[in-house]
């Protein structure tokens, strides 16, 4: 009878807890879209938590068209695809090289790399800066996109983990049927990746989809803005807005929304893979 | 047969060659030369245009360690830092509640999850919106009777930065929250059931099965918090620009270099930064491998 009711009591609270935490992640985001459906006028006088009154989209579309949030998906995407090509080539070619071949120097290489994770990306950005506006990159799309490729351990370990769990006997066998390295790499390594590739779209996807930092120092140009730095720019001129801007904000959101939803188990298990 | 083993022999050193030439090189330029030159420009008063600069010694360091205006931004580090033990309490308590039995699993952990996958512009309006007057947090504070507790929570400098670093636990806990499921759900079930069955209840069981089955990463995780305090960058600077003394030290750098134009100052602040990170990782390092050992 005691152990029943405390248990009642430990489910309540565990839910209670369960509750709270769900609507403190949640109330900040669905006051958002509350508010971006409200007229300028309805705005200032509702409160932020009322319904609207109206599903009136005219804020999404001052955001969409006068924020440029279509350039910004443009470059956004012209970034992540070809970033993300570079990522897993380079990556996997990269892994197989060091996973499959003996040669000099190829423990000072990977420490090299290993070290490399320790230096925060954000602080080098007052020099790499020089590197980029010397190679003529400032104000161009490739200077993020190589910034994407060339500070990119993440994905070469991945790579590696997995390429340990293909078993040599594989290579082997297609090499004593002639095939050459290039071959076994292609036709046997390759197909076999797709598990980590998976896991490198996503998190690298996310991360370039939300990237501020390098498209905002390297390519101010407002022809060159993605996703983050047009969502920026609202800060000025829709100084006190706030519909258009919280439109614009959801407007960012729904491709996370819509992707988490659909890969949810893909990317618990990337997030949680790239720590190991 | 001998000529087809040499063939091979070349190939080998082709493709090792083609392979990984890239990533190096890459890795090279984009890493290692920042930061040969950012060691060079530190011990310049280089301005990042000009075609001559002076070299000035350790000058910029002893400014960086002695000019209350740069080295004290790292005050604002500690309100991210302590952030990081709740932020941290709060995804160990939400993975312990789902790694039991719990209706909608799934639901809660994506709700709990979701706000690491937002973009940092977002997040930022988001919260400017939730800590405005009259926003989010002053109606729901006027609607449970606590109206005089409201502050103009970015404004006001005793607590803009508990703001901020409130906002920095939003975001991150689902990634913690993710890892620690993850770590516990790799115990072995059947040491829950064993000890059930000898009556441990789930405090006894989170005290002697889930901290000591986790404790690697969440030392690791500690870590990344300290680390990760010292390097906060966009969320201040989205919300506030670093105004009203929400300043870091890495708005301080980026500021430093690209607003006042003194690239040799600000690479000395970042070579401290980047000497403090090492250092902290090189412990943790350290410390695993010695626990690893015993």
């Amino acid at each position: 009878m005691v152990q029943s009711k405390k248990f009642t009591i430990g489910a309540f609270f565990k839910y209670l807890i369960l509750v709270i935490g769900a609507i403190v992640a949640l109330l900040p985001i669905l006051v958002v879209f509350l508010g971006s459906f409200k007229s300028n006028n309805e705005f200032l006088t509702t409160s932020v938590l009322s319904l609207p009154k109206h599903l009136d989209f005219s804020n999404y579309k001052t955001a969409f068209v006068n924020g440029q949030m279509l350039i910004g998906f443009k470059n956004t995407l012209i970034i992540f695809v070809i970033s993300m090509a570079g990522k897993l080539l380079l990556g996997s070619a990269f892994a197989y090289a060091v996973n499959r071949f003996d040669f000099k120097l190829k423990k000072t290489i990977m420490s090299l790399f290993m070290v490399a994770m320790l230096i925060p990306a954000i602080t080098s950005q007052v020099a790499t800066f020089q590197i980029i506006n010397n190679m003529g990159l400032f104000n161009k799309i490739w200077s993020v996109i190589i910034l994407n490729l060339g500070t990119d351990v993440i994905s070469i370990y991945i790579f590696l983990q997995y390429l340990n769990e293909i078993p040599v006997s594989l290579d082997e066998s297609a090499f004593l049927d002639g095939a050459n390295y290039f071959q076994i790499f292609y036709k046997i390594i390759l197909p076999n990746l797709k598990a980590p590739m998976v896991t490198i779209l996503i998190i690298s996807g996310v991360a370039i989809y939300n990237d501020f930092y390098n498209p905002f120092l390297y390519m101010p140009d407002s022809n060159l803005k993605v996703i983050s730095t047009a969502l920026f720019a609202f800060k000025g001129p829709y100084g006190t807005n706030w519909p258009v801007i919280l439109a614009g904000v959801i407007i960012v959101i729904l491709p996370i929304l819509i992707v988490f939803l659909s890969l949810q188990k893909y990317i618990y298990n990337g997030v949680v893979g790239s720590v190991k | 047969m001998k000529e087809s083993r040499f063939d091979y022999r070349k190939q080998k050193k082709l493709i090792v060659v083609l392979f990984t030439i890239i990533p190096i090189a890459l890795l090279l330029v984009f890493s290692y030369y920042p930061l040969l030159k950012m060691i060079q420009y530190s011990l310049t008063d280089w301005d990042g245009f000009s075609p001559s600069s002076h070299f000035v010694g350790l000058q910029n360091y002893k400014t960086v360690f002695t000019n209350p205006t740069y080295f004290s931004v790292f005050r604002t580090s500690l309100y991210y830092f302590i952030a990081t033990f709740f932020q941290l309490g709060l995804a160990l308590l939400f993975a312990t509640l789902l790694s039991f039995k719990v209706k909608f699993a799934n639901f809660w952990k994506g709700i709990l999850f979701f706000p690491y996958l937002l973009n940092g512009v977002a997040i930022g309006f988001i919260f400017l919106y939730f800590y405005k007057q009259n926003g989010t947090l002053d109606t729901v504070m006027n609607f449970i009777g606590l109206k005089g507790q409201i502050h103009l929570w970015l404004g006001d400098r005793s607590i803009n930065n508990i703001s901020l670093a409130f906002t920095s636990i939003w975001r991150y806990t689902g990634f913690n929250f993710l890892i620690f499921l993850g770590a516990i759900q790799s115990i072995n079930p059947e040491v829950y059931e064993a000890a059930e069955m000898d009556g441990a209840n789930r405090w006894a069981q989170f005290k002697y099965i889930i901290i000591p089955g986790i404790k690697e990463i969440l030392f690791l995780n500690i870590i990344l918090g300290v680390s990760g305090s010292l390097s906060v960058f966009d969320i201040p600077y989205i919300m506030t620009s670093g105004s009203n003394g929400t300043n870091t030290f890495v708005i301080q750098t980026i500021d430093t270099a690209f607003k006042y134009n003194k690239l040799g100052l600000a690479s000395a602040m970042a070579i401290v930064l980047l000497a403090i990170v090492v250092v902290v990782t090189v412990i943790q390092r350290l410390a695993t491998r010695e626990r690893g050992a015993k």
